[in-house]
């Protein structure tokens, strides 16, 4: 199970919380402060998972995360999830995220965090992973927000604003090359398990 | 009325949607609480409308607020109105915010059942999918009572979106009220074999969670599984189910043997690394659970060996770790196997990544023998120095020392070595680990015999420098090390070459600034060394430098006296008065080194921790007699659970039974009784008289007791304790 799903930026900003158990808003607020602590002082090219001694739950669980130029993706899981797995998950997440608003970047979790919620919603339920395929979770949102414009429609005030919220974009970076976990491959091609690599590179 | 609703509009065109409040903070960054307090009472003013649209707006700021920090539960009222909008954009937006901050806690949750019950049987698929992923993270006991029903016949729905999800929130439900576990669990099982794959999934997510809480209900399903893995193509199930296999095999060994070639199929032909992972763990518990030995299983180990050495290889850091992390656990069983990637191992101890080198040296204590320890550990203290962090210093000596240690000094052929690297050690600065490296040195000295010389060496050549170690006065930090060093030297003063030397150092003033319990062991240990002293030299016919000696220690030791630390006071003062004792008979020419090295007498060996067991009982000592009256016990008992289904970990609260009242227990709560009675305007007084007559009596044994001739026993029997709470009313 997934204990909680956290992205914050690298200054530990919170960008998106979700905890799929019950913390009062100040313990939220400190288990975020402390596993920013903990993910930032990480150098680039370690492992990606961080274990033992969580605020969140203890002895079972583990942070695994993933840098993406200036924000990190942070999920708490216990025994039950697979670490790769859930890699592979987080880079779902972040390839659905970028198909949904076109090239994303940091301002538009800034400014659409709802919309973030509604995405994370289609993969990740009450702690389970509900959905690992892209397409099906994007096919998904797609008919939910095209029920949101019908019924927004008539709504004049908020027609005009639009998705971009300004010219300064810092990428959390652009996908090219095939979409596919790395992890979890049917035809593997060394090249291609590495590919994110780029992905991970490109800091501002 | 129209001038309102105008105003009104007007009004809502100054609302700040969610993107307004966030650029508002963004731009407020000095006095951010300010402005964020300003728009809560805008959020406050926005919820008090009529009209949806305004309120959901209002209601998806506080989501955002929640995120900063900010408690949200007072508009728990309001977001169930948007909840209950007709409008999915409303709804959703509603569902959301409850999701965030509802809990078990919040008092109108229950105001949520109907209005969840009617979006569960909605016609729009999307209005049943965002009621169910709100319920997931909110849903309390008496919510999964309520809607249990309706979740499992969303279990058979048409569309596999809503199928997919109520399946994956029975999990939340069962949780919560685990009576519905049994009535659902046959339509779960029906979903393992539900044709769209995202269904399967579920199903197969929930039942893995369920059977790695309670194991040996689920062993019936390990078929079913068997046919899931061996047809099914989903990676992420195919993932699950092996984990499950995993947890399942400890129970029965039985499926492990059946497993072994499936699982070695999927090793071979899969691609995915998380699923070769997987497999490789769960062949590593099924080897484990089978650990007696059976041969033809090596073949496997090698596989899996072979495997985790590509994963160590590869230069993704992620596969690196967990492929040692594998590895560990196959250390613990078949450690021979792994011996032979020494080399590898200690490759990885290189590495630039603090978390993989941690696993590396997890792997070499299981990895050393006889020949390649000091090598290891020569590698291991080279690393000590370039090391820089202190976690990961203190974890390297910490590992040195468990590795050398281990199975009692197994390993260790030179102890001489074994002791010059723990010298070594003790020039490490900032370690929290002092007392080890202390502890280790009092272990071997006293155990060791043969080295007794050469350590005793080193330890005085460490109190000489003590001032050195002494900079570091924290808790265990290095300074541990002179305590053993103190105590090595004094109870093997035989071996000092310069003991004059060692005892000036002893009581050198600087020794004041150490903790106090070690400078407790320095005086104690001063004393021993000065009686060896004394012997030395009245055997060598020396008086001058005997008296010379006392005339030192009676000059040193006041400033023990006057140390803030008890246990050293005590000991230098009992020391001091002593030697003062020691000195009028060194006036009077009495030879007295024989009497005071009696003071020190005794060889101490090391105990083993089983060793009081083995000294037999005494006849006549029983141990379990009372040494004192047993006291009045008050009992309680223990209500073991029905076994559910479900939880095993639930208890039920003990039970006590009311302690015994004694006299001056009734005569004061009777006094407390009346006082309230006297002060409560509402009590009805009886009647002057009887209330005299009531205030005369004293007591129960007071009133004569009376034999009445009666055909009808007096007695009720049955319901006693409601007879006993009336004796205890009226008994006053």
């Amino acid at each position: 199970m997934i204990k909680a799903i956290l992205i914050f930026n690298n200054h530990g900003k919170p960008r998106l919380s979700k905890f799929y158990e019950r913390y009062c808003e100040d313990m939220q607020q400190q288990i975020i402060r402390e596993t920013f602590h903990l993910v930032s002082k990480r150098d680039e090219n370690v492992c990606n998972f961080l274990e033992g001694g969580m605020l969140i739950g203890g002895a079972d669980n583990k942070l695994i995360y993933r840098h993406y130029a200036t924000l990190y993706f942070v999920f708490c899981v216990d025994s039950s999830e697979s670490e790769l797995g859930i890699l592979d998950l987080i880079q779902v997440f972040v390839e659905t995220l970028d198909k949904c608003f076109e090239n994303v970047c940091e301002l538009d979790l800034i400014f659409h965090v709802d919309k973030v919620h509604n995405i994370l919603a289609e993969m990740v339920m009450g702690g389970m992973v509900l959905e690992t395929n892209m397409n099906e979770i994007v096919t998904q949102i797609d008919a939910q927000s095209k029920m949101e414009k019908s019924e927004t429609a008539s709504t004049a005030a908020r027609a005009h604003r639009g998705i971009r919220a300004g010219p300064a974009q810092r990428r959390v970076g652009p996908v090219c090359g095939p979409r596919v976990s790395p992890y979890l491959l049917f035809q593997g091609q060394h090249r291609t398990w590495h590919w994110n690599r780029w992905l991970l590179h490109r800091r501002r | 009325m129209a001038l309102k609703i105008v105003k009104g509009s007007i009004d809502r065109m100054f609302d700040k949607n969610l993107q307004d409040l966030v650029r508002g903070i963004r731009n407020h960054k000095e006095d951010e609480a300010k402005y964020i307090s300003q728009c809560i009472d805008e959020i406050k003013q926005e919820l008090k409308q009529d009209n949806i649209a305004v309120k959901a707006n209002a209601v998806i700021k506080l989501a955002y607020l929640q995120m900063l920090g900010y408690d949200i539960s007072w508009a728990a009222f309001n977001i169930i109105e948007v909840m209950s909008s007709s409008k999915f954009t409303f709804k959703r937006i509603g569902y959301l915010t409850a999701s965030q901050c509802f809990y078990e806690g919040t008092d109108v949750i229950m105001l949520t059942t109907n209005q969840i019950r009617k979006d569960l049987s909605s016609p729009n698929q999307y209005d049943t999918g965002v009621a169910l992923t709100g319920l997931s993270c909110f849903v309390t006991p008496d919510l999964a009572r309520d809607l249990a029903n309706d979740i499992m016949t969303l279990m058979s729905h048409t569309k596999p979106y809503i199928r997919k999800k109520a399946v994956l929130i029975m999990y939340k439900v069962f949780l919560k009220y685990p009576e519905s576990l049994r009535p659902a669990f046959p339509r779960l099982k029906e979903k393992l074999e539900d044709p769209d794959s995202g269904v399967q999934s579920a199903a197969v997510n929930v039942i893995c969670e369920l059977a790695r809480r309670n194991p040996k209900n689920y062993l019936s399903l390990a078929p079913l599984f068997f046919k899931l893995m061996t047809s099914s193509t989903n990676n992420w199930v195919l993932i699950k189910i092996i984990k499950l296999f995993g947890a399942l095999t400890p129970l029965e060994p039985r499926l492990g043997k059946k497993l072994i070639e499936p699982l070695t199929n999927l090793i071979h032909s899969t691609s995915a690394m998380s699923l070769l992972y997987e497999c490789v763990n769960t062949v590593i518990a099924v080897l484990i659970s089978l650990s007696t030995g059976m041969p033809n299983h090596s073949a496997s180990i090698q596989l899996c060996v072979q495997k985790l050495r590509i994963l160590i290889e590869d230069s993704d850091q992620n596969l690196k770790y967990l492929g040692l992390l594998a590895m560990s656990k196959i250390l613990k069983t078949h450690p021979k196997s792994v011996q032979s990637h020494k080399d590898l191992i200690l490759q990885c101890l290189d590495d630039k990544d603090e978390s993989i080198r941690l696993r590396a040296l997890d792997l070499l204590y299981g990895m050393v023998s006889k020949k390649n320890l000091m090598e290891i550990v020569k590698k291991l203290m080279i690393h000590v120095d370039k090391a820089e962090g202190t976690t990961y210093r203190d974890e390297l000596l910490t590992k040195i020392i468990d590795i050398c240690s281990q199975s009692n000094y197994q390993y260790i052929t030179n102890f001489e070595w074994y002791i010059s690297i723990l010298v070594e050690l003790t020039r490490l600065e900032g370690t929290r680990h002092g007392h080890l490296i202390a502890a280790q040195m009092l272990d071997v000295a006293i155990r060791v015999k043969a080295i007794r010389a050469f350590a005793v060496s080193q330890m005085a050549m460490l109190l000489d420098n003590g001032h050195l170690l002494a900079g570091n006065m924290q808790r265990n930090g290095i300074c541990e090390v002179l305590y053993a060093a103190a105590w090595i030297c004094g109870e093997f003063s035989e071996y000092l070459q310069e003991p004059n030397q060692t005892l000036e150092a002893m009581l050198k003033s600087k020794v004041t600034t150490l903790p106090g319990h070690i400078q407790a062991v320095y005086v104690q240990n001063a004393a021993k060394l000065y009686a060896s002293v004394l012997q030395q030299n009245e055997q060598a016919g020396d008086k001058e430098a005997a008296q010379e000696i006392t005339q030192m220690l009676i000059d040193k030791l006041p400033q023990f006296v006057q140390n803030a630390d008890l246990e050293v006071q005590e000991r230098a003062s009992c020391i001091l008065q002593l030697i003062k004792y020691i000195q009028k008979l060194q006036a009077k020419d009495v030879p007295v080194a024989e009497e005071v090295m009696a003071l020190f007498a005794g060889e101490l060996n090391p105990v083993a921790p089983k060793a009081q067991k083995k000294v037999p009982l005494p006849d006549g000592l029983d141990l379990d007699a009372w040494i004192n009256d047993a006291p009045s016990e008050s009992s309680s008992d223990d209500e073991n659970p029905k076994k559910m289904i479900f939880h095993e970990e639930e208890q039920r609260n003990v039970r006590h039974r009311q302690p015994e009242m004694d006299e001056d227990e009734l005569a004061r709560r009777r006094e407390v009784r009346k006082q309230e009675q006297a002060n409560n305007p509402f009590y009805i007084k009886s009647s002057p008289s009887s209330q005299k007559n009531y205030q005369d009596a004293s007591g129960v044994d007071h009133i004569p007791v009376v034999q009445i001739d009666l055909t009808v026993p007096l007695r009720v029997p049955g319901n006693w304790h409601y007879c006993s709470s009336l004796a205890s009313i009226y008994c006053t």
